[in-house]
């Protein structure tokens, strides 16, 4: 036990120095490029904190990051906050949210959530063009811009803080029974763990998560309109979880490298055309799922050896459930 | 010439249960065999070995060919047909959707097979638009042996034909089976655990024990013999 | 597929509700298109707009009842497939020869994807996985036109000249009509060929019984990739008739709302009911359309947000949608 602790710690802090030291060896142009990537990976998380701990797949989490790039937009831009003051508040507005969202999609299941929440995705950045005297419309709010530096090291504290918030949460009885949930819910249910609750408080941190990436990607942007936040980035969210692996905190760092990285370095490269993306990531996608459904996690794993933890068998909540027959 | 069905040391398996230990059994063509035993000896999965619906090692030939891992399209391409348990109606169809589907092997017009069909179950002609789910138990027994004669199979294969039926309907059940048996030479593979009636209609029977054979042998002396009765057959 | 017996009559006060609904809303239209012509000429256009989700939306449920998997790549095919119609009327071909030839190449196409992306996919994993490649297939394919044909809007050319039609002296676009016409007819012929033919015969025992199915001689798989096929060629009429009309502009993410209503009209009929799918494809066509016309607020953009909605309070009040009907219980 204290051997893979310690083992752990020395991975964790080996990335958390790379991270650090990464940005000096780069121009800041690619420093924000890594913000970028810190982005995803907040974003990623939250995403597989929900799906790997009660199986709920959303592909909507591109509202709640425009919820998140919205409020830190609006705040900086019609009210004169500080610009990394207004992370917090994303947070909040975006655990509000989740669990908002997070009662009624209890009663969907697997498809039929991902139903719902993709027409949230493409139903958003609509109401967002709608309701223009909020959100700029169609035209966008232009925000302050920062050095690559600055946004770098605003991104990767971020990711920092919410890993920690992930580990802390984790840690004591909510984490227990999130694995509970996790493992068996029938029998978690029959322990007494009340599984509206713990799945509701899953959707409200992953949604959290999410609106502060949003915060962080409209910094970043410093612009933001509806279409940056378009089903094209529920997508993409969804692609780096798929990569990490669905459930696991672990391949998080890599999925949204991965997500990030490839269009870059495929186009830059001039190897493809950057059209040619998409189609790249749709075939990874349905590889994936094919061969190793459970994404770069199981790989890790065998690598590195590490005790990666990664959800049993989150799969079998099925459909029928909501069949009244 | 080859018996029509030969299974040599057969064994299968769902998941890490071990249903079959090495079962041997043939059926001759024209035969009417019974397979016999308490709930639990391996008798509808055997069925399912032959039929393809499970996993199992062993050897089964169907007149010499020997079945490699076929499925049950292709089996019952080769003119078998399984009237499994529960009967595998397509409930939510009419009954006559239901004849077309058992004569789904077959290619021609299919006016002879019916008419054949209707011989057997003459109030069948009046119900074809009906609902095959709203047919009663025994209803939808001899509507499943409708659909399997639409095959116009070589060897019919019947799990527990007689289960959860009236016993007027179940005795009609067996008439129809040694008629058609007698009538057009279809061999007949029963699984049943309503013992007296099959030792009544069949020519041979095999007894299964906790998955193999404990024994064989016409029905007349196995009918005969009481300690065999009494312990294996309940009566 | 659709419904097997004739509509049988419901038997409690509540199934006698819907069909009551759907009268009262065609007596509604009906009255209103005879008092007003705005009236007739937005409800006609959006039922020629309801045909098109209805079309897709027949598609997406031809694939749920076979095997409880939500396409998301529906839409997609479409896309790519109209695609390639513009692709042969750009080369010289004329438009009924694109469209037949179109939806002779929509059909092996969805046989592929089948075969190539799904099944490796539903052998491995369960449904979840399979949702979860179908949206692989999505991005691809939307990527995949991008590539091909750039991203640029195009122009599609139309079936029907750019005329109206007199009845009553109100003018109706020929293209609205032509659009109803062809969607109701694709649909028609889809049922035709599950009802009366073997094949049709065939897959439907598949998609109800498929372990029953396969013994009598059927054979499954091939049935689910016949599903997709057919799925794939229904998604091309729709494509077409989206591309045609004016409210839908030829590029890559043509179909993602269509789409969206298309799901809304699937599940308004509840997931396995073709009929209710096109009932509710027509519903949301034409009442979106008139919402959009008379009610000042609902501006373009609110209307997607509105059949979201509308989806939404199925699922949660009536999962089984609007015309769920009680199946026979499986013994």
């Amino acid at each position: 036990m204290r051997q893979r602790l310690v083992w752990q710690l020395v991975v964790i802090g080996g990335v958390a120095a790379a991270i650090a030291l990464l940005p000096f060896a780069l121009s800041d142009y690619h420093r924000s490029e890594g913000a970028d990537v810190a982005v995803f990976a907040i974003a990623i998380l939250g995403l597989n904190i929900v799906t790997g701990y009660t199986g709920q797949i959303s592909i909507g989490h591109g509202a709640f990051m425009a919820l998140g790039g919205y409020t830190t937009a609006i705040l900086t831009h019609d009210h004169g906050w500080n610009d990394v003051a207004t992370l917090p508040i994303a947070l909040l507005v975006g655990f509000g949210a989740g669990v908002i969202v997070g009662v009624p999609a209890l009663r969907f299941h697997g498809a039929y959530l991902a139903l719902v929440t993709f027409a949230v995705a493409l139903a958003v950045p609509q109401l967002a063009k709608n309701y223009s005297h909020f959100t700029g419309g169609t035209e966008g709010l232009a925000l302050p811009t920062h050095t690559g530096l600055w946004l770098y090291a605003v991104g990767w504290a971020a990711v920092a803080v919410v890993y920690a918030l992930t580990w802390l949460l984790l840690r004591g009885r909510t984490g227990r029974a999130f694995r509970a949930v996790r493992d068996s819910e029938v029998a978690a249910a029959s322990a007494g763990v009340s599984l509206a609750v713990h799945k509701t408080l899953a959707f409200g941190i992953s949604a959290a998560f999410a609106a502060v990436a949003g915060s962080v990607y409209v910094l970043v942007n410093n612009f933001v309109n509806p279409d940056v936040f378009g089903l094209q980035l529920s997508l993409y969210v969804l692609i780096g979880a798929v990569v990490a692996g669905l459930g696991s905190l672990w391949g998080v760092l890599i999925g949204a490298a991965f997500v990030q990285l490839l269009p870059i370095g495929l186009t830059s490269s001039h190897a493809l055309s950057s059209q040619a993306v998409p189609v790249i990531f749709g075939a990874i996608v349905v590889l994936v799922m094919a061969l190793i459904p459970r994404g770069s996690a199981e790989v890790l794993r065998a690598a590195v050896g590490l005790p990666i933890r990664v959800r049993s068998d989150h799969h079998s909540s099925t459909p029928h459930s909501l069949e009244a027959r | 010439m080859p018996p029509l069905l030969a299974l040599r040391d057969v064994d299968a398996r769902y998941g890490p249960l071990r249903a079959l230990h090495g079962v041997t059994l043939t059926v001759d063509e024209g035969e009417i065999v019974a397979l016999l035993g308490a709930n639990g000896a391996g008798k509808t999965t055997t069925l399912r070995a032959v039929s393809g619906t499970v996993k199992r090692g062993g050897t089964i030939e169907l007149s010499g060919r020997i079945l490699r891992r076929e499925g049950p399209e292709a089996v019952a391409r080769l003119g078998v047909a399984h009237v499994p348990e529960g009967r595998g109606t397509f409930a939510e169809l009419t009954v006559w959707e239901n004849l077309r589907l058992g004569a789904f092997t077959r290619r021609g017009s299919l006016d002879g097979d019916v008419k054949r069909v209707l011989g057997f179950f003459p109030w069948l002609d009046g119900r074809r638009a009906q609902q095959a789910g709203t047919l009663s138990g025994g209803e939808q027994q001899m509507l499943a042996l409708a659909r399997a004669m639409m095959q116009r199979p070589r060897l019919l294969m019947v799990d527990e034909p007689s289960l959860g039926l009236a016993p007027l309907v179940v005795s009609e059940i067996f008439r129809i089976l040694k008629e058609l048996n007698e009538r057009e030479g279809t061999a007949v593979l029963l699984v049943e655990q309503n013992a007296r009636h099959s030792l009544a209609a069949a020519h041979r029977a095999y007894v299964l024990e906790v998955g193999r054979v404990a024994f064989d042998g016409a029905t007349d002396a196995l009918a005969r013999n009481e300690a065999i009765r009494r312990s294996y057959l309940g009566y | 597929m659709l419904a097997v017996a004739a509509i049988r009559r419901p038997r409690t006060v509540s199934g006698w509700i819907v069909p009551l609904l759907l009268v009262a809303c065609c007596i509604f239209l009906l009255i209103g298109s005879l008092q007003s012509s705005l009236f007739a000429q937005q409800t006609v256009s959006g039922l020629a707009n309801g045909g098109i989700y209805a079309s897709l939306g027949v598609a997406l449920v031809l694939i749920y009842r076979a095997t409880q998997v939500i396409n998301f790549a529906q839409g997609a095919l479409a896309t790519f497939t109209t695609y390639i119609a513009w692709q042969l009327m750009s080369w010289g071909l004329g438009y009924w020869g694109a469209f037949v030839l179109t939806l002779a190449i929509a059909f092996v196409f969805g046989i592929a994807v089948e075969l190539v992306a799904i099944r490796p996919v539903e052998r491995r994993g369960n449904v979840l996985t399979v949702v979860i490649a179908s949206i692989g297939v999505l991005i691809l394919l939307e990527g995949a036109v991008g590539w091909i044909w750039g991203s640029e809007v195009k122009f599609m050319p139309s079936a029907f000249p750019a005329r109206a039609i007199h009845v009553g002296g109100v003018a109706f676009s020929l293209q609205d009509l032509g659009t109803i016409g062809i969607s109701i007819a694709a649909v028609v012929v889809l049922w035709a060929l599950f009802r009366f033919t073997k094949v049709g015969l065939a897959m439907r025992a598949s998609a109800l019984r498929p372990e029953a199915a396969r013994l009598v001689g059927v054979r499954v798989s091939w049935m689910l990739s016949l599903g997709w096929g057919l799925a794939a060629a229904l998604g091309a009429v729709a494509g077409l008739m989206a591309a045609a009309s004016p409210s839908v502009l030829l590029q890559p993410s043509m179909m993602d709302g269509v789409l969206i209503y298309a799901f809304a009209a699937a599940v308004l009929g509840g997931l396995e009911s073709a009929a209710g799918a096109v009932v509710g494809g027509l519903a949301i066509g034409a009442l979106l359309n008139l919402l959009g016309s008379y009610v000042s607020w609902v501006t373009p953009q609110l209307l997607l947000p509105a059949a979201f909605v509308l989806m939404l309070v199925v699922l949660l009040v009536k999962p089984s949608g609007l015309f769920g009907r009680t199946h026979v219980r499986r013994v």
